[in-house]
Parts: C-alpha cells; structure tokens; sequence
C-alpha cells in the first residue's frame, strides 16, 4: 500500500512537473511572403497561438486564417474567399514535436537549435512538414523561430491561369513566437 | 497488495495513454487559452454595386476605387441604332474607404451633367464568434446636382431646383458561400418636381441578390420597385438590373441589361422610364479599379 501511495504521489508530480513546462502564446507573429514575376504578396498575423511542452517537445500551433493582415485590403479578400477558402477551412493547425528537445535547456538562457517535425494542416490539406528553426531561452521565455517555405499545391491551393504566371507557387513562412510559461 | 500493484498498473497505463495523446493535449490547451475573435463575414458582394446601386460594401480602408460605368441606348432602337450601341450615358466615379465603417465617393454623369456625391455608413457587420451579427446595415446618404441650362432661363431659377437626396438602407445577409441578398427601402427627394402632381419625396424599395457561380464569377439582380403614383408627369417605372460581376486581380468588371438609363441614386429610381417587356433596356457595364492610397501600418513602415 505504501508502495502504492509513493507512486501515486510520484506520477502526480511527474505531471505536475509536466504542466510546469507548457508554454503558450496567442499573440505569435507568422509572415508569409511570395514573390512571384508581378505579384509580391506579404501577410502578417499576429494572433498566432502556439504551444511547447518544454519536457516531451510537442508543439503545436492554431492559426486563424482571416487574421493575415495584407497590404492591399482586396489581397486579403481574395486570399480568404478565393485561395485558403477561410469560411471553410478557419484555421491552418500544426501538431509536431521538437525531436530534440533534450537539448534545449529551459533553465539556462542561451540560443539552441530546433528541429521540428510533425504534421501542417493548412486549407484542410494535411501533410508532414519538417524544418529547422531556433529557441532563444530567456529567464522563463522561450522565443521559436523559424523560416520555411511550403508549395501551395500541396495544400491543393489554386492558383487561376489567368494570374498563375504572376503568382509565386511557393510561399516563404517565417514563424516567431514568444512563449511564455503557462501559469 | 496484489490489488494496489494492479492499481498502480491501471494508472501507469492511463498515464501513457496521456503522453500518447499529449500534443492533442497541447492543442485542447490551445483551445482554451485562445482568447475568441469576431469572424466579420467578407464580401458579401464582391463591388460597391450589386449592379446599377449601391451594394452594402464600401472600399476597403485606404482604398481608392475608381468605376467607370457606362449605359448604351435602347436596344429596341434597332439596327439603324446599333441597338443602342451609337448612344452612350456615362458616370466616372470616385470612392474611397476611410475607414472600415465609413466611405465617401463622388460622381460625374453625363445624364444632365450630373454630380453626385454620397457617404456610406456601415453601421453593422455581419459576423460569428466571438459576436454574433446575422446583417450588414449600410446607410447611404447622397446628393444629386444637375448641372444642364435651365429649361426656362426666363424665369427665376434658384440653385437648390437642381438638387435631390437620396436616403437608403441596406440591410443585407451573405447566406453560406455563394449566395447574397440585401433589401434598400430607399427615399428620394426631388426639391424642384416638372407638375404639382408630382411628389417631391419618393419612395421605393429595392431587393438585391448575388449568387456565386465560380471563384470569380457571379450572376447579381437588383429589383427597386418605385410605389405607384408618386411620379405622374413621366412614366417612370421600377427598375430591373441583371448582371454578370468577373473579378480578375484589382478589376471588378459588371456586365448588365437594365432598364434604367442613370446612374446615380437618385436618377436610378425616379428617372428610368424604360420597359422591360417593350425592349426598352440597355446594355451596360462598370469596370472598377483598386488603388491602395493608405496601406495598412504594418506595411508603412518600410521604405
């Protein structure tokens, strides 16, 4: 019984430790920039949410669509009516890991590699997706960064014939969150 | 004893099953932490007319649109006529998005060289989420002057003779991903009529719709049904438009047949006297162009 009672009490810090990790922001900036022969397309969204477990690596990320900011309010019209198709597909979902996750040392500020992999959901299209990015740990912060570029027709993007020489096929995205410990 | 090293067994397993379902986990945090955003419906109608009038839509902010519309002549002049192809009534507008609440435009129309000018308010925006709003509501105020010779120079003219106002309300509703309708009671001020039979303040309610038949293509109606009797000394009537919108990039292109011959508010529904059933129609389209004047904040900062 004693025995019983120590790993109860054990798995419950186990995972309270656990929750101690999880970082989380809603406020997360993504870019994304194409440029095509005519075109060149740059959005921003600083609504992005994101979450680390700083003790297993999961990482994931939830975006809202029709918050991409774009230089011309007719580019983000067509973006959400005629390209990702917003009122259908809402949100644009990551869920992965960062496979080296004992490398990063959250109690120790410092810059670290990240490698990141796991699965992009994006126009209800769902593929892997793997890239390299970084973690800047700073007193109980943890900035990701990372830059990637993803072809839009493998998220069954279409892009018109009468633009598609204009159009970039590929779109560069460059992520960077400011999480923060979940309290 | 045997029971408790079940126990803790069962647990150990629910623990995996945890980690195993961790990044779902992850994402239910998410869920719960992600404050809720209003999800504002966009183009209900893809221009700022459904096809001679105004559509709920104003630019977008620091947008600068410019339309050009232009209605031929009757095609029931026949062929010694083109079909109406020889004549032409233009409008050259200007409009521009303040904010994204508030727009302004002005217009020159060669039906009696009229200027017009007008201010729209959207007062309401559809929306789910984190606010639920099932209506657009835009009030369009407008002012007509027409600037020809006076008919009688003899007598004394006064200034004010040459204008009217139009008042409207667009109440309109984007249902799912292609289909669009708003309803424009609308009120028309003439301050100087041509007979005392005629009413200086008119009344009419119009109906617009726009279905969606591919990414850029739709097919829009309008309908303004002018209340009987108000007008006597014209035989002015409702005026039916039907169209086809193309968008390609920063163009609106609008392709129509409609009965009526102006195109400002107030011409388009106290002076179109054409018939439908009697050919008494034209062919008409708008070609709109965006410019972005004011780019939004992020953007500005560059260069």
């Amino acid at each position: 019984m004693k025995k019983l009672i120590i790993l109860v009490f054990c798995l419950a810090f186990v995972s309270f430790a656990a929750n101690a990790q999880k970082f989380i922001t809603k406020t997360g900036h993504i870019k994304f920039y194409s440029e095509g022969s005519l075109e060149k397309i740059e959005a921003h969204n600083h609504q992005v949410n994101a979450g680390l477990d700083a003790a297993s690596g999961d990482f994931v990320f939830k975006v809202l669509m029709k918050s991409f900011e774009f230089e011309k309010a007719l580019m983000q019209e067509h973006f959400n009516e005629n390209y990702v198709e917003s009122d259908k597909f809402p949100n644009a979902l990551f869920t992965g890991k960062v496979t080296n996750i004992k490398d990063v040392n959250i109690a120790k500020n410092g810059v670290y590699d990240a490698m990141v992999e796991g699965k992009l959901t994006l126009h209800g299209v769902t593929q892997n997706a793997k890239t390299k990015g970084s973690f800047e740990v700073k007193s109980d912060k943890i900035t990701g960064s990372a830059k990637f570029s993803i072809l839009l027709s493998d998220y069954n993007i279409k892009i018109p014939g009468a633009v598609a020489n204009n159009i970039s096929k590929s779109v560069e995205i460059t992520v960077e969150v400011n999480l923060e410990k979940l309290k | 004893m045997k029971k408790s090293i079940q126990l803790s067994v069962l647990i150990f397993l629910a623990m995996i099953s945890i980690r195993a379902n961790a990044q779902d986990d992850m994402m239910n945090l998410l869920n719960q932490e992600a404050k809720p955003v209003i999800d504002y419906t966009s183009a209900t109608f893809k221009a700022t007319r459904v096809v001679v009038g105004h559509s709920c839509e104003i630019p977008g902010t620091g947008d600068l649109l410019f339309i050009f519309s232009h209605h031929f002549g009757a095609i029931n002049t026949g062929y010694d006529n083109l079909f109406g192809l020889k004549q032409a009534q233009v409008r050259l507008g200007l409009e521009y998005g303040a904010t994204k609440w508030l727009g302004f435009g002005v217009g020159l129309n060669t039906l009696q060289n009229t200027w017009d000018g007008f201010l729209n308010f959207k007062v309401l925006r559809q929306s789910k989420g984190a606010r639920r709003m099932p209506f657009t509501l835009t009030i369009l105020g407008s002012t007509s002057i027409y600037t020809t010779k006076w008919a009688d120079p003899t007598r004394k003219n006064y200034f004010t003779s040459r204008m009217s106002y139009a008042t409207q309300v667009i109440l309109a509703r984007k249902f799912g991903q292609r289909f669009s309708l708003q309803i424009m009671p609308t009120y028309v001020h003439v301050n100087l009529v041509p007979t005392p039979e005629d009413h200086n303040n008119i009344f009419s309610v119009g109906a617009g719709a726009r279905f969606k038949i591919s990414q850029r293509v739709a097919i829009n109606a309008e309908y303004y049904y002018l209340i009987p009797k108000q007008i006597r000394s014209t035989p002015a009537t409702s005026a039916l438009s039907v169209g086809v919108d193309i968008e390609t990039g920063g163009h609106v292109f609008q392709i129509f047949l409609t009965n009526a011959m102006g195109e400002n508010t107030e011409s388009l529904i106290t002076q179109t006297t054409g018939k439908w059933q009697n050919g008494d129609i034209f062919l008409g389209f708008n070609i709109s162009r965006i410019f972005t004047v004011v780019k939004p904040k992020e953007f500005r900062k560059k260069k």
